[in-house]
């Protein structure tokens, strides 16, 4: 079938439209009929483009909707590309998006917008298929715009509560700083190739003539978008508090698809960052340090979802390190598993949340394995995922991201894999902490809390028990080498090949050394923990903090910029700069006017005098210009 | 100097006049007729370029003139016969009053 990939994107449209429009007057029933109904059967539409491109030797899927704009003689289309790459993609986009949508019909019950939610989150997968079917760059970043948006209006979906308004509005503005970096970038591509369709980009790079622009200088540019999108240092502080969207909006947007469009985003144009060693040694660096401190911030948080927050933001850091030494399917691999264990984690936490009445406290909650047994066994299944335990589908991936860190021609480092390591290690140390925390132990809930605890109704736990599947036997989709035709993998460094089988072990081991760590200090009453944080007060200080991040961007550029906008724009711009020329002018007029007056006194002589000496001085001033 | 010089001259001198005549005169009545001078001085320049032209358009100017000056006298007379009727004087710094 013709424009299959145009109904792709359209579907989730319609439900856009007819949730958003219609919505509350036809009842919960037609809503979620319509917000679930459309992303599945985008779904399947996507399982028949990738038949059509297996059938087509995977030649890419072209196809034109529209023609946006024609400048001079370069025209803009909004146009579909559909390859191995975007197949991967779109198959995340709608299969995990139909899940959550499915389970948030569950989460949402009760909700008094139900239709708004869905009508929002209808809108998010849109623009996410737009984002990750457009051709060109342009089409991209309407996308990646709208995702932002649809982000902003979940985050703040509870917008009656002040907190959460302003999650949603920080969200919006921090990608804005990515955003101007992308812009800027997507400038200086069409300004030297004249063109912005991603394809044709990657060719101009790879092909013997590289085009006059500095590959490293576009692939930064693009990349402190990418850093925005997906919350890397230093634009990683939107994230925790976006955990103030509804739960599900958490496991769609900020964790499975919408953060790992950075990702996407530098894999898509790996012919850039394939000539930007410069700019793919920045990425990795990035990536690391992210992954390890958002890590180490991990350790210490008390909010469930604000524990899986910070893991988000690791692990797309360690997705961010496979990107910067050039193992961009590795990367895609990482970010394909990592949608279903993380999927399956935020659900999970939100089935917990919903059993427990909104309680999100890790302290407050504990033995609840027995109480609501089938959450347990998902978010269980998905935290040995996450942690690496094979053969779960978070083992391969990392894995490969550790080995390619360790041993890639193209800025493979042993640093890059220590630090690396260090985060598997406390990725596994602070998702068993999670676990113990919560479901192990001797109960801390609160009584009405409780009297109250349930476990969720089957089309959520259903939900769970399908990520919980596919996180468990996701790894054995051999990704990298589906995605190698297009991405391929770095070369191996001939030296450090033996190293692979010992470096496997090594990720095995980190794992479960992670497992025990957890098991022994927070097993029993956690009293081992409590006298590891007595140790170290400051530490646990600086983490609990955040590393104080968020003080220092408000003391170095909230402050200044609140103080520049009172002193400068208002004082000193709008009101005396503007306000006063204004007041000057009418001033000015007001004072002519009152002299002016005096020469009205009734005197008719005067008038007509003053009538002789115009016309005296219009004829004189004729006489010297006629 | 030929006829239309003189003819240009003559309505020039005329306007002159008038205005002078408003301007250093302090009767109403003269003031008012002073205007009318002037208006003929314009109206005597019509007339010679129409004639110069040959073209009657100046001719019927001329005529709309005439009756916008006897509309305009015809309501100037009443106002000043009820402002010299209250004022008891023609003087027209007695009127500086009426200012807006």
């Amino acid at each position: 079938m013709d424009r299959l990939l145009t109904v792709i994107v359209l579907l989730p449209l319609a439900g856009f439209i007819i949730n958003g429009l219609l919505g509350n007057r036809l009842g919960k029933r037609f809503v979620s009929v319509v917000g679930c109904g459309l992303p599945v059967l985008a779904f399947a539409a996507a399982i028949v483009c990738l038949l059509d491109l297996r059938t087509s030797g995977f030649a890419p899927l072209v196809e034109t909707a529209y023609t946006w704009a024609v400048i001079g003689d370069r025209s803009f289309e909004i146009s579909f590309y559909f390859d191995r790459l975007t197949a991967v993609m779109v198959l995340i986009v709608t299969g995990v998006g139909s899940l959550i949508h499915i389970y948030s019909i569950g989460y949402m019950k009760e909700d008094t917008s139900y239709a708004r939610y869905f009508a929002y989150l209808n809108l998010f997968l849109f623009f996410m298929l737009l984002l990750v079917l457009g051709r060109s760059l342009l089409v991209l970043f309407v996308g990646w715009e709208g995702v932002g948006l649809a982000s902003y209006l979940l985050i703040g979906f509870w917008f009656d509560d002040p907190d959460k308004a302003r999650a949603g509005k920080k969200a919006f503005l921090t990608n804005r700083i990515g955003d101007a970096g992308f812009l800027l970038g997507m400038f200086v591509l069409f300004q030297a190739l004249g063109t912005l369709e991603m394809d044709k980009i990657n060719t101009a790079f790879t092909s013997g003539t590289p085009p006059m622009v500095s590959a490293s200088l576009v692939g930064i540019l693009l990349f402190i978008g990418a850093c925005g999108k997906s919350a890397q240092i230093p634009l990683h502080v939107w994230l925790p508090d976006a955990m103030a969207g509804p739960t599900p909006v958490s496991a769609l947007i900020h964790a499975a698809t919408m953060v790992t469009a950075g990702v996407y985003l530098v894999a898509r144009l790996s012919g850039i960052y394939m000539h930007a060693p410069e700019a793919s040694a920045a990425i990795a660096a990035v990536g690391v340090m992210t992954a390890f401190f958002a890590a180490t911030i991990a350790l210490v948080q008390t909010d469930i979802k604000k524990v899986l927050a910070y893991s988000t933001i690791s692990q797309l850091g360690l997705m961010f390190v496979a990107l910067g030494v050039g193992a961009y399917g590795v990367a895609i691999f990482h970010l394909y598993t990592h949608a279903f264990f993380k999927a399956c984690l935020f659900l999970g936490a939100g089935s917990v949340i919903h059993a427990l009445g909104g309680e999100q406290d890790i302290n407050k909650m504990g033995g609840l394995a027995r109480k609501i047994p089938i959450t347990f066994a998902t978010f269980a299944v998905a935290t040995a995922a996450i942690a690496g335990i094979p053969p779960l589908a978070g083992f391969f991936s990392k894995d490969e991201i550790l080995w390619f860190a360790f041993a890639s021609s193209f800025g493979g480092s042993t640093l890059l894999y220590v630090v690396a390591a260090g985060t598997a290690l406390l990725t596994s140390l602070y998702m068993f902490r999670l676990l113990w925390r919560t479901f192990f132990g001797a109960s801390r809930l609160s009584p009405e809390a409780a009297h109250h605890v349930h476990e969720s109704p089957p089309s959520m736990t259903g939900i769970l028990i399908v990520l919980a599947a596919l996180s468990a036997v996701g790894g054995f989709v051999a990704l990298p080498h589906f995605l190698e035709p297009l991405l391929p993998l770095p070369e191996v460094r001939a030296e450090l090949v033996a190293f692979e089988a010992p470096l496997l072990y090594v990720s095995v081991a980190l794992a479960f050394a992670g497992l025990a760590g957890a098991a022994f200090l927070y097993g029993g009453n956690a009293e081992r923990a409590e006298r590891l944080r007595r140790g170290f007060p400051m530490l646990h200080r600086v983490l609990t903090g955040k590393y104080f991040v968020d003080e220092a961007y408000e003391r170095f550029f909230d402050r200044p910029l609140f103080w520049i906008s009172e002193r400068v724009f208002l004082q000193f711009g709008d009101r005396k700069l503007f306000d006063g020329t204004l007041h000057g002018i009418a001033g000015l007029g007001r004072r002519t006017a009152s002299a002016l007056a005096r020469v009205q006194n009734g005197d008719l002589h005067l008038y007509a005098f003053l009538v002789l000496a115009g016309i005296v001085a219009t004829l004189a001033w004729s006489w010297h210009h006629g | 100097m030929d006829k239309t010089q003189m003819l240009v001259a003559l309505s020039a001198g005329l306007f002159a006049l008038g205005l002078l005549g408003v301007i250093v005169r302090r009767n109403v009545l003269v003031m008012l007729m002073c205007m009318e001078l002037m208006l003929n001085g314009v109206n005597v320049l019509l007339v010679t370029f129409a004639q110069q032209s040959h073209s009657t358009v100046g001719a019927v100017l001329v005529f709309l003139v005439f009756v916008v000056a006897a509309a305009e006298i015809a309501i100037a007379i009443p106002i000043v016969l009820l402002l010299a009727r209250r004022k008891r004087t023609l003087d027209i710094d007695a009127y500086v009053d009426l200012k807006g």
